[in-house]
């Protein structure tokens, strides 16, 4: 084990953290010795120590059952962990939902209301919230103007593709005007043509709106492509296995993409799972 | 759609909905109409459809009026099946504890054989409209309960999630959420019930067996059956089965209206 992270050292020594600037933001999410036990005994999340900055993009990587969607449902509140605790904006969640202090969740699936329009599923958040229906019909129209389905509106969500979907439960998410996103293996479902293309637009409306992002992924390249930073996690217990910068100028599209170092970085990143995947079965 | 290219006519549609239902109905009528003339079987026996038809346009003032007491008794059992059966639904869900202390009594009034409570509720009952009504309801209440308690849980648990995350109160939740989930189980709830209320009735007042103001077609049926006119038995079977269509076809329309937009169950099959 040992002689394996030296090693996994030596891996990312090329993309090491550079950017200065980013370990000055102040802290979005402090998670603090975090851990889960689930119900049946099993350890989810073994303790885990870990500091989302303003205007990250932060992607969490590794094998299945590495406790990378229940570390993220911790952050969204919708699990508690069993012992240490989570700090948003340095405050427990009782202030999640103030001004500056907002936070939305995008799940795998897009987890619409088929019974509703378009328009009334992204209005949904500003109607639990009690905003009125004239407030709220422009920053609708806004939030799906920016994920491209501004004509949309009127439509059911059966009507729509897969990717058009997605983009509808973004601009939900959106709609809101978040400070923190959360994203759950949003474009795992899609085709990769679309993926890449919500992924040129997710970074877009990251870098133009300042968010911090936290997002589930199992993709490589996807990781890379997004990610100011990589968090590599490996399971049995689920935890941090490894992480490093990805010190590429925003925003970021297809010159990035195509890049050797794009490829480079993947390569790396690739190795690193290899590694987290071996880690996590010897511990079984 | 391809309008250029003549489809055959029994991909067409309107031919596989509407006249091929239709042109069986008619050809079984005629092989009826023909059996019974040829032979010469006698009307007292097994009338063909014209005779049935015959006896209906000349009993149809009693029968009407029998028709309009079975199907406000019909009516009203459904009103209060849906009723009850909403409002035990809402209550199921509303914690483990009630619904595990209930459920089992509901179970209840689905096995128990309704002919069989009948003679006990026509008895407890003063007025026998009120204990038909009741009788129907019995049986019909059962299928609304069950599929409006499943339907109030079977939400989308990532909905659910987004819900709580976005500091949902529970009437927002029940409003946004569980109602419109459970529409379309409640709505297939209606037309099993609908039918029940019907059949609910009719054995209610062979049971009950009683004639004066309030006679149904069940009535009417048995005092033909007495006098051993069939044609008049088959003409009130007849209006029986007229009146459960129409109830069903009245639910059908009432789901595709609520549902048409979006529930698989209820579109149009786009091929």
């Amino acid at each position: 084990m040992k002689h394996q992270e030296a090693s996994l050292r030596v891996v990312s020594a090329s993309p090491a953290p550079t950017a200065a600037d980013p370990a000055e933001a102040p802290p979005v999410v402090d998670i603090l010795s975090a851990e889960k036990v689930f119900a049946n005994g099993m350890r989810g999340l073994a303790p885990i120590d870990l500091t989302i900055r303003q205007g990250e993009f932060v992607s969490l990587i590794g094998p299945s059952g590495c406790g990378k969607s229940t570390l993220l449902k911790l952050v969204a509140n919708l699990h508690q962990p069993s012992d240490g605790r989570i700090a948003w904006w340095r405050g427990d969640f009782r202030r999640v939902g103030e001004a500056g202090r907002r936070l939305a969740f995008v799940f795998q699936d897009p987890t619409l209301m088929p019974w509703a329009r378009v328009d009334a599923n992204v209005r949904l958040p500003l109607d639990l919230a009690g905003v009125p229906r004239a407030g709220a019909a422009p920053r609708v129209a806004a939030a799906l103007e920016q994920v491209g389905l501004g004509r949309h509106g009127r439509h059911y969500p059966r009507q729509l593709s897969g990717g058009m979907r997605m983009r509808v439960s973004i601009a939900r998410a959106l709609v809101t005007e978040p400070n923190l996103l959360l994203m759950d293996e949003p474009f795992g479902a899609l085709d990769e043509f679309t993926r890449n293309k919500l992924d040129d637009d997710l970074v877009q409306l990251s870098w133009e709106r300042q968010l911090t992002t936290v997002f589930v992924t199992h993709s490589i390249y996807e990781a890379v492509f997004l990610s100011t930073r990589v968090i590599v996690m490996a399971a049995n217990p689920g935890r941090v296995f490894h992480e490093f910068a990805i010190d590429e100028p925003m925003p970021r599209g297809d010159a990035f993409r195509g890049s050797a170092r794009f490829a480079e970085l993947c390569r790396g990143l690739s190795a690193v799972l290899t590694e987290a995947s071996i880690a996590s079965q010897r511990r079984d | 759609m391809r309008p250029s290219i003549k489809k055959p006519l029994m991909g067409q549609e309107w031919f596989v909905r509407f006249a091929s239902p239709a042109l069986v109905g008619v050809l079984l009528l005629a092989v009826w109409q023909a059996a019974c003339r040829m032979n010469e079987v006698p009307v007292y026996l097994f009338p063909a459809p014209t005779d049935i038809m015959a006896t209906l346009a000349r009993e149809w003032p009693a029968l009407i009026g029998a028709l309009g007491s079975t199907l406000a008794v019909t009516l009203k059992a459904f009103a209060l099946a849906v009723l009850f059966g909403t409002g035990l639904a809402f209550l199921f869900v509303q914690s483990r504890f009630i619904e595990f202390s209930l459920f089992p009594y509901a179970i209840l009034l689905q096995v128990t054989p309704i002919a069989a409570v009948a003679p006990l509720i026509i008895i407890l009952v003063k007025d026998t409209s009120t204990a038909l009504t009741v009788c129907a309801a019995v049986i019909a209440v059962f299928p609304i309960i069950s599929n409006t308690t499943l339907g109030l849980k079977s939400v989308d648990p990532g909905l659910l999630s987004f819900f709580r995350m976005n500091k949902a109160g529970r009437l927002q939740t029940l409003w946004r959420l569980r109602i419109p989930s459970a529409l379309p189980f409640f709505l297939a709830g209606l037309r099993i019930s609908c039918g029940l209320s019907l059949i609910g009735a009719v054995v209610a007042e062979f049971v009950a067996g009683t004639g004066g103001r309030s006679a149904g077609l069940a009535y009417e049926i048995l005092q033909s059956s007495f006098q051993l006119d069939i044609p008049r038995m088959f003409a009130a079977l007849f209006l029986i089965t007229v009146t459960g269509i129409g109830l069903f076809l009245l639910m059908a329309g009432l789901s595709r209206l609520l549902l048409g937009h979006w529930h698989e169950s209820a579109m149009e099959s786009e091929s």
